[in-house]
């Protein structure tokens, strides 16, 4: 797995560093086996200083494996954890400057919300004045000096998540690791505490680490991703790469809702591979730099929101890729509508059209349709899920 | 059932009466100033007076306080110690839990018996303070060994994974997060051991030397002998209201350090902890 290069178009300016401090968290051919199957399969990645990077994936991925094994909980198979250039393995997870926050919070129950916050700064030998300050401070952080003396148990599922963030982060680590924090909780306070999240990481300025199975939590909060599936990272990038340019079918799926297309290579036009898949004329990906075969049997993808939905008497723009199929179901979404399209060869294809119009302008189930999109946004992919393409 | 709330209310007197009244009968007649224990006939405290100036008695008191908070340390010490040993997966660590609870069911007298014989005939241990101190943690250790087991096993792992996450050694994790998150439990078995030695006549029997009574087993004696006699009543109140007080504060520092933690909280509560109590005796 490469990397994508860190400099480059990124549209959420200000998000990321212009040039990234030197790298902070290193991972060689990190594995971590079972005795009956392997969590984490060779990976190997960099993180820099300052960054907010995520790990995304499915349940049982090897993303929280992994976490443990950077915290010093769990011990690589094989491979080398480096933080700031020095190789950790083997390090005790409390010689570490690494803290955790943990999916279940595991805030002391027998301590008050002040205590909590200071344990892992008496562990560092500040006592006094300097300790008062940097307790203080950090339940400023989160927003939560009022509840200072409350027990744990006193205080809401949100409250506890935040006295874990400013617990963990109180004791001055140089990489803060967060286990799917927000998991337990609902859908508003999850909103409400990605953003406390973004805010905390901007103001602090500590790398984070943050593991987690909701791709639009990833995307909101992350300069960088990385995708991973059975142990083995799929992709890493910004946002915006890992959702318009998925490298395999696996991240395609599951990050957003793909459209996915078999088909084969039929020729290279300049910048263009042209593709032949039953029912879509003039289907064509951009190279990118692949480096294909003819007759290779790959797949094509385009998001759902790139596709427009025409009338059979309309002329879709000259270059597009267009399909003719039968529309099947139309799901009202408040802000769009999502067509779902049965097309020749058996496939079918989801579009989201952006109610501006007015609804039921863009056909009902049973009536033909035509679907066209841009064909800079399809996207090449392997053939298998976790078949990438050569470069 | 609800229309008629009174006969609930007779029930549980009732109840309560068949447990307590003769224990109540027991502390009024300690103060009785005659010699009858079926009729009062007036309030004095002669014979707990008389009680103090027995040296026998005091004696025997001694020795039963000595010896109830020497194995009470003790048990304590070696069940808390045996509970987190078995919280680690090892070969044979069933064998070992039904090994360390075994004695619970053990009759005492066979208990006595067998104690008796090992003490006295094989190692030599001779009877009085040091025979009666090995009996009493033999049989209190799986009283505490149930009880601190049962919260150490409810402890959340992670809790020690963020005490080490944070930069606590194991040691500091231990005496900082684990102790006293177990602490209750300790205490419980503590007053358990305390109170089972205390209490003891079966085992205490077989293992009482010339001059070294415990106090259950003079009274049982000295009741033997010459009957029930106001002085052997005086002492039996006495008993109870040790016993009772032990109890009584294990409760209220259980019901102190719950309302601390939280009105709501369910973890430090005192549920737990006596829910998995045994039923002494």
């Amino acid at each position: 797995m490469t990397e994508q290069p860190v400099t480059g178009f990124h549209p959420a300016e200000g998000r990321t560093p212009d040039t990234f401090a030197p790298v902070e968290v290193g991972l060689h051919g990190v594995t971590k086996r079972f005795a009956d199957q392997t969590a984490v399969d060779d990976v190997t990645l960099r993180i820099h200083e300052g960054e907010f990077f995520s790990v995304l994936g499915p349940s049982g991925c090897g993303k929280t494996t992994l976490l443990r094994m950077i915290a010093g909980f769990e011990d690589p198979t094989a491979g080398r954890i480096e933080l700031d250039g020095v190789d950790v393995v083997g390090v005790p997870p409390y010689r570490r400057d690494v803290n955790t926050v943990f999916q279940s919070y595991a805030l002391f129950p027998h301590l008050s919300v002040w205590d909590n916050v200071a344990y892992g700064v008496k562990r560092k030998g500040v006592r006094g004045a300097r300790l008062k300050q940097v307790v203080g401070e950090h339940l400023e952080l989160v927003r939560l000096d009022r509840y200072a003396k409350r027990r744990p148990a006193q205080l809401s599922g949100g409250q506890q998540q935040r006295v874990a963030i400013a617990r963990a982060l109180a004791a001055g680590p140089r990489l803060l690791l967060l286990d799917e924090p927000l998991g337990a909780l609902d859908a508003v306070l999850r909103k409400e505490l990605q953003i406390e999240l973004m805010r905390i990481q901007r103001e602090v300025g500590t790398t984070f680490l943050y593991v987690t199975h909701d791709q639009e939590e990833a995307l909101v909060l992350s300069h960088r991703v990385a995708v991973m599936n059975a142990g083995r990272l799929a992709q890493v990038g910004y946002p915006e790469d890992v959702y318009e340019r998925p490298a395999t079918r696996f991240v395609a799926g599951f990050i957003g809702t793909s459209n996915i297309l078999d088909a084969e290579v039929s020729g290279v036009d300049g910048r263009w591979v042209v593709l032949d898949a039953p029912g879509v004329t003039g289907l064509r990906a951009p190279l990118n730099g692949h480096v294909i075969r003819h007759g290779q049997r790959v797949a094509a993808t385009v998001r759902p929101e790139k596709v427009h939905l025409h009338d059979l008497a309309d002329e879709p723009p000259t270059g597009w890729c267009v399909l003719t199929g039968t529309v099947r179901d139309v799901v009202y979404a408040g802000v769009s509508t999502q067509y779902v399209v049965d097309v020749p060869g058996g496939a079918e294809l989801v579009a989201f059209v952006q109610n501006t119009h007015r609804v039921a302008d863009a056909g009902s189930p049973g009536q033909p349709v035509r679907m066209a999109w841009d064909p800079d946004f399809t996207v090449l992919l392997g053939s298998t899920p976790r078949e990438g393409l050569d470069d | 059932m609800s229309r008629r709330p009174w006969v609930l209310g007779v029930v549980a007197a009732l109840v309560f009466g068949f447990l307590y009244a003769p224990i109540g009968w027991l502390a009024l007649v300690s103060f009785n100033d005659s010699r009858s224990l079926s009729r009062v006939t007036g309030l004095s405290t002669r014979w707990y007076v008389e009680l103090f100036g027995d040296a026998r008695v005091l004696d025997a008191l001694g020795l039963s306080l000595r010896l109830a908070a020497t194995s009470a340390v003790v048990a304590t010490a070696i069940g808390t110690l045996a509970a987190f040993g078995l919280r680690r997966a090892f070969p044979g660590r069933g064998a070992w839990t039904v090994l360390l609870s075994l004695p619970l069911v053990v009759p005492e007298v066979v208990l006595g018996v067998a104690l008796l014989g090992f003490c006295v005939k094989l190692a030599g241990i001779p009877l009085g303070f040091g025979a009666l101190l090995a009996a009493h943690v033999a049989f209190s250790l799986s009283f505490v060994v149930v009880v601190v087991r049962a919260r150490v096993a409810g402890l959340d792992p992670r809790l020690e994974e963020a005490a080490a996450d944070l930069g606590a050694s194991p040691l500091v994790a231990f005496r900082t997060v684990t102790l006293p998150l177990v602490a209750p439990a300790v205490a419980a078995g503590a007053a358990f051991a305390f109170l089972l030695s205390f209490d003891d006549v079966v085992t205490s029997s077989y293992l009482t030397g010339v001059g070294s009574t415990t106090l259950p087993v003079f009274v049982y004696a000295q009741a033997g002998r010459r009957g029930v006699s106001p002085e052997i009543v005086a002492l039996s109140t006495l008993m109870v209201a040790v016993s009772a007080a032990v109890l009584i504060a294990g409760v209220l520092v259980v019901a102190w350090r719950a309302r601390r933690a939280s009105p709501a909280s369910t973890f430090v509560g005192s549920g737990r902890d006596q829910g998995t109590r045994p039923t002494g005796g």
